[in-house]
């Protein structure tokens, strides 16, 4: 039987192959639906890349082990789901705070607390936001397909190597399980990118330094055993690593770390657009969501309604300038259906302030959102 | 030996905040000299701790440091280590920092025998919070959180990791620094993973509340409870009432994680290969 | 074009991995898209289980079945379950080994397949086969996916050493459906 490029990929498989193919040679993880297949297939194929995957004692420990191999300048990464994000967030702020480049994966499912294991959901939104505490930016992306899992997967890495900082793969249940044909892109077509190495002799090195590195902002990092000798806490630190009470040096380091990401939101920032540019009513939605709401565009076009799908594939930072765009074409108005009670459409509504009428439409109990709900909304609107 | 600390300090970030009379630098001082004596590449160790007046220690130490989350070093560390076999991983924690938040990672790396050093800095309270017991308080102790002297019954730290499965365990004290020292250096030569419980005093948050107000105080109980580990075995249980074994409690040797996962991956990669 | 499928049945019947075979084998063979979900949980384990495949000459969009076209159905429960819910003018694949009784669902003009799928697996030698012996039923009485593709798909994930026998269970799936 012939056989041609394509293969059947699950979404959470998907998300090993992108890893792997992005220099991934570390996972830490902790068994948890709907993410366990994550943690199985990085098992079973890292060590035959010569990398290592361990199943740590809980969640907390697999993040922090992601921040320790990443330290040691491996490719590190972690998946969970719900329950294990919220035990991971104090250590994903350490990422944040230490500069730490590693891919947390959470494959959302119902919420609160344990919720139902294996419905999808998309409540982690505002989690990925702001779970961890204190001031700091994120970035999230999040797939709607099982190709853009791999994609983004690649992304992803290659944004925490290039920002020095934790990025999400903010995936939802239907994703992580669904399998679909994919064709995976060659070794030749993507592009890896690797964290800066310091080019300073050690006593010269200054791991957090205000105005050094490629992208301004973003210090040269170290790998431990270099010879750097270099120092990384979650205390509030000066340029060289070191704790400091001093106020001006804090506020100072404190917006470094969040302009890094907030003042490259542009280069962050990916949406796809769908039959935007003559909309009259804007649908906004992510993740497996957004299968249903393209449906429903396309579904309203052959009706001869003027829809159209703006899909933020960069979560977090959120695409303002997109949602501008959308606002300035005064469309009748803009639908966010969510599996959720209703939580990228707070910015979605802040970008829009009273010009063009922001509807929600939320299911909370594990369905995805049907292709007919949204085509109902479209067409109550027009 | 003179010990050249400069080669092994930050002199910079001193003082240290450390209160006077503490023991953590006596603590640190046998784990620099033990470094100095076994001569190991500085440059290819790294130092890990978590939170807690002992974790301030690493920001001392001019090596390669991770001052971490509470209770989390020890995975931290299993990271680096996983990723960089070559390293040297030695983690100082305190006892609150490896026993409460920290216990399940403790015996956790125990069991998986991977070749790192665990130091804990034990002085059976929480100083950097200003003296809460902690689950190595003695019973009937006083703490700001056992105002009417300490109900539960305290862990024995070295037990726990032995039964855990760890390879090696030991302990010393602060009295007894050239001791300390040694058992450090036996740690950290260990090829699998090490504990060393290194008990130390505080004066200003336990020793005060306990009738034992003076670091010499401390040091002096220290002394007259602490038993040589031969010794200890040929004690009947009445008389191990209220003292403790020091010395290596155990030394033997397991399979070591890096090691196996070393075998692991030449054995899937030549497969591959084929 | 678009058809959705759905094999129902009980846990350890083996369905979830004829709708993986199923969706694999067009993925690799042929020009379809596809994209296959499957209910999991506990249910799955023991309780009922059940696999669904989309397959387009489009893009899928909306990934779940909404109303099969086409239904297998392993066990009584999944009959009275799912049959009810089968596109008018769907196809229904029955295992008469299990499923005694079809609900009150069959005025929608629907075509039913009736065979005893895992008492045909029996026969040839083990039950664990059923699966293959209705893939090749559902193969040969749909045409959407050639056969050929559908076995290389068979073959791709069954255990080394049991390929004989799964040959012979699609093939008498496949000869069931001719003989209907």
């Amino acid at each position: 039987m012939a056989e041609n490029k394509a293969r059947l990929l699950q979404g959470n498989e998907a998300v090993v192959e992108g890893a792997i193919a992005a220099g991934l040679r570390f996972f830490a993880g902790y068994p948890i639906t709907p993410s366990t297949e994550i943690a199985e297939q990085a098992a079973a194929k890292l060590p035959t890349v010569g990398g290592k995957f361990i199943q740590m004692e809980d969640e907390i420990a697999s993040m922090a082990a992601v921040c320790g191999a990443s330290l040691a300048g491996v490719k590190s990464m972690t998946a969970t789901s719900g329950p294990g994000f919220s035990l991971k967030q104090e250590n994903l702020g350490f990422a944040v705070k230490g500069e730490i480049p590693c891919v947390v994966v959470n494959v959302q499912r119902v919420g609160p607390s344990t919720g139902m294991p294996t419905s999808p959901a998309q409540g982690d939104v505002m989690q990925a936001r702001w779970g961890s505490h204190g001031d700091h930016e994120i970035v999230a992306l999040c797939p709607s397909s099982v190709e853009e899992a791999f994609r983004l997967t690649v992304e992803a890495f290659n944004i925490a190597e290039e920002y020095r900082t934790p990025v999400i793969l903010l995936m939802d249940e239907v994703i992580g399980h669904l399998r679909e044909k994919v064709v995976l892109p060659s070794k030749e077509e993507l592009t890896i990118k690797h964290r800066e190495k310091p080019s300073v002799p050690p006593e010269q090195y200054k791991p957090f330094a205000m105005d050094q590195g490629r992208i301004p902002g973003v210090p040269p990092l170290a790998a431990y055993g270099e010879g750097y000798r270099f120092h990384v806490t979650g205390l509030t630190h000066g340029e060289d690593g070191f704790p400091t009470n001093n106020p001006a040096i804090a506020e100072k380091q404190i917006k470094r770390i969040n302009e890094k990401i907030s003042s490259n939101r542009k280069a962050l920032c990916k949406v796809e657009r769908f039959f935007l540019n003559d909309a009259e009513v804007v649908v906004v939605a992510y993740g497996a969501t957004a299968r249903s709401a393209r449906k429903a565009v396309k579904d309203a076009r052959e009706q001869g309604i003027k829809a159209g799908l703006l899909r933020p594939i960069t979560i977090w930072p959120f695409v303002e300038d997109a949602l501008s765009e959308v606002k300035a074409n005064l469309p009748k108005a803009v639908i966010v259906p969510e599996m959720n009670l209703g939580q990228l459409v707070l910015p979605v509504r802040r970008v829009m302030g009273d010009s063009v009428p922001v509807i929600q439409i939320n299911k909370l109990a594990g369905q995805l959102i049907e292709p007919e709900e949204i085509l109902s909304a479209i067409k109550e609107a027009v | 030996m003179a010990l050249p600390l400069e080669q092994y300090l930050r002199v910079a970030k001193m003082p240290h905040i450390w209160c006077p009379g503490c023991g953590h630098g006596i603590v640190l001082q046998a784990i620099v000299r033990a470094i100095h004596e076994l001569g190991i590449d500085t440059e290819k160790t790294v130092i890990v701790s978590g939170i807690g007046c002992s974790a301030r220690a690493p920001g001392y130490l001019h090596f390669d440091t991770l001052h971490t989350t509470h209770g989390r070093a020890i995975a931290f560390a299993t990271g680096i280590k996983l990723a960089k076999p070559e390293l040297n991983v030695i983690v100082i924690t305190g006892d609150g920092d490896a026993a409460a938040i920290g216990g399940n990672h403790l015996i956790h790396a125990a069991r998986r025998n991977l070749d790192i050093t665990v130091i804990c800095f034990n002085n059976n309270i929480y100083g950097m919070t200003s003296g809460q017991y902690s689950p190595l308080t003695p019973q009937g102790s006083y703490a700001t959180t056992s105002p009417y002297g300490m109900l539960e019954k305290p862990f024995d730290l070295c037990n726990l990791v032995m039964g855990a499965g760890g390879t090696f365990a030991a302990r010393s004290t602060t009295y007894h620094a050239r001791q300390l020292t040694n058992v450090i250096k036996e740690a950290i030569s260990h090829k699998g993973f090490a504990f060393v419980d290194a008990l130390s005093q505080c004066p200003t948050y336990f020793g005060r509340r306990n009738k034992l107000r003076t670091p010499l105080d401390m040091m002096n109980w220290f002394k007259d409870r602490a038993v040589p580990v031969n010794a200890w075995e040929k004690l009947s249980p009445e008389e191990r009432e209220d003292k403790f074994p020091i010395g290596v409690l155990k030394k033997t040797q397991a399979t070591e994680l890096t090691e196996v996962y070393k075998e692991l991956i030449q054995q899937l990669q030549q497969r591959g290969g084929e | 074009m678009r058809v959705e499928l759905r094999l129902a049945g009980a846990g350890g019947q083996g369905l979830i991995t004829a709708g993986i075979i199923l969706a694999e084998a067009c993925a690799k063979y042929t020009d379809l898209n596809v994209a296959q979900t499957q209910s999991y949980g506990p249910e799955s384990r023991g309780g009922a289980s059940r696999a669904d495949v989309i397959i387009s000459s489009n893009e899928i969009d909306y990934p779940e079945v909404k109303a099969p076209d086409v239904l297998v159905v392993m066990t009584q429960e999944a009959a009275d379950k799912y049959i009810p819910g089968v596109k008018d003018g769907g196809t229904v694949i029955v295992d008469t080994t299990y499923v005694k009784q079809l609900p009150e669902a069959q005025s929608k003009g629907f075509k039913v397949i009736e065979f005893p799928i895992s008492g045909k697996a029996r026969e040839l030698g083990r039950e664990i086969v059923a699966n293959i012996v209705a893939l090749g039923l559902l193969t040969e009485a749909t045409g959407i996916v050639p056969n050929d593709a559908v076995m290389a798909g068979v073959l791709n994930r069954v255990p080394k050493g049991t390929e004989e026998l799964n040959k012979q269970a699609f093939a008498a799936g496949v000869e069931a459906a001719k003989g209907l």
